[in-house]
């Protein structure tokens, strides 16, 4: 995922939360990003500000709060269990930069620790997703 | 007083964006085939670059992301996508460009099921087509959740299926047909490719499906020796009779 895009994901599916239960006030987004995304927030934040502009509903910056969370990889062959955090110390920038962009990619550039095997389940930490809008009517 | 609301049920923020990044995109062809082997990214290449020929603004988008072919076909190496608040396809010979191989380089890429499906929604969300008269998406052979995810998250497709006359391939090609009729999407017609016998049964055995059949296009000799090399493709008698098709039938 791209900063920029989840950024404009966000704050449209907000604005059409509130379009939908004819809000008038947002108060708060809670906003869950998984770990592989390797979202940068400063730059996120800066691409937020840019877009908030386009939102029809008032949404402040510090309404939204931004939670990552944290991966667990678990091999299909070995069932060993894993995070990004350990693999992602030994990629190549341009490698770890493809599993920003799509994050499904990691199968090719990843391997389990024990067996080596490429075909584990990205069982926590990847996708985005909101949590919540809290809102007033 | 106003009263509090809470939407509790957790959302997928990235799906309300893949509208978006298709508002300013005329129309959008899905060249699939139940089948591998039957040409079908050779001809959404081709047709790309026909429609690139024609003047169109097109895009060509390569889902097939176990067996990735198009940049093959095209001879495109050595670029990448540009990032301006998302990704840009390039612009290669007037086509703009998407595949999963800017990624994955010359790597296979062993994904399962549902990750195909959510690498799917992050390309179609990350990537920024701007304006385009056509985009035209190689998918992957079948019915199965690539098929699926593209026709519930862009709402205008509308499936070109490929097939040959191979008894394998054609019943393969009804199955898809009947699919696609069951689940309300535009077919904009059947094309037979790699024909050999002087008189093929295609269009009979497909009438019944009630589609328009767009053409037959014989078997090409030459057009392996072309593939690498988009001018030479062009000047392929596979190319010309698909020009022929397209100005005839598809181009409206």
């Amino acid at each position: 995922m791209h900063e920029w895009a989840l950024a404009e994901s966000i704050v449209f599916t907000v604005n059409e939360e509130a379009d939908k239960e004819r809000l008038k006030d947002i108060t708060m987004v809670k906003v869950k990003v998984g770990e592989l995304q390797q979202i940068d927030l400063d730059i996120f934040k800066f691409a937020l500000e840019n877009v908030l502009p386009l939102s029809s509903i008032p949404l402040d910056m510090n309404r939204i709060d931004i939670e990552i969370d944290e991966s667990t990889l678990k091999c299909k062959v070995c069932r060993n269990e894993w995070n990004f955090r350990e693999a992602a110390g030994k990629l190549p920038e341009e490698e770890s930069e493809a599993i920003h962009f799509i994050p499904e990619v990691a199968h090719i550039y990843i391997r389990c620790p024990r067996c080596g095997s490429p075909d584990f389940e990205i069982a926590k930490g990847r996708g985005v997703w909101i949590d919540y809008i809290k809102g007033e009517r | 007083m106003d009263r509090l609301y809470q939407r509790g049920e957790v959302m997928d923020p990235r799906l309300n964006i893949i509208d978006k990044r298709f508002e300013n995109v005329q129309r959008i062809i899905a060249v699939s085939g139940g089948k591998g082997g039957i040409g079908k990214s050779l001809t959404a290449s081709t047709l790309a670059l026909i429609l690139t020929k024609q003047g169109f603004r097109t895009g060509l988008l390569d889902l097939d992301f176990c067996g990735p072919s198009d940049h093959v076909i095209l001879g495109i190496e050595g670029v990448f996508p540009e990032e301006d608040k998302g990704i840009i396809p390039p612009e290669v010979l007037g086509v703009r460009f998407m595949s999963i191989t800017y990624f994955a380089g010359y790597n296979p890429v062993p994904l399962r099921g549902g990750e195909v499906s959510n690498a799917i929604i992050e390309m179609l969300a990350i990537t920024r087509w701007n304006e385009l008269d056509f985009l035209i998406i190689d998918m992957p052979p079948g019915t199965g959740d690539p098929a699926l995810d593209i026709i519930r998250l862009i709402k205008r497709v509308e499936f070109l299926v490929v097939t040959t006359q191979s008894r394998v391939a054609l019943a393969v090609a009804k199955k898809e047909l009947q699919v696609l009729k069951e689940l309300g999407v535009p077919v904009a017609g059947v094309l037979e490719n790699m024909r050999r016998k002087e008189h093929s049964t295609v269009k009979e055995e497909l009438s019944s499906c009630k589609v328009p059949f767009l053409g037959s296009i014989l078997f090409d000799d030459n057009l392996e020796d072309a593939l690498g090399d988009p001018r030479e493709l062009l000047k392929t008698d596979f190319a010309a009779k698909l020009e022929r098709i397209v100005k005839a039938d598809l181009i409206q």
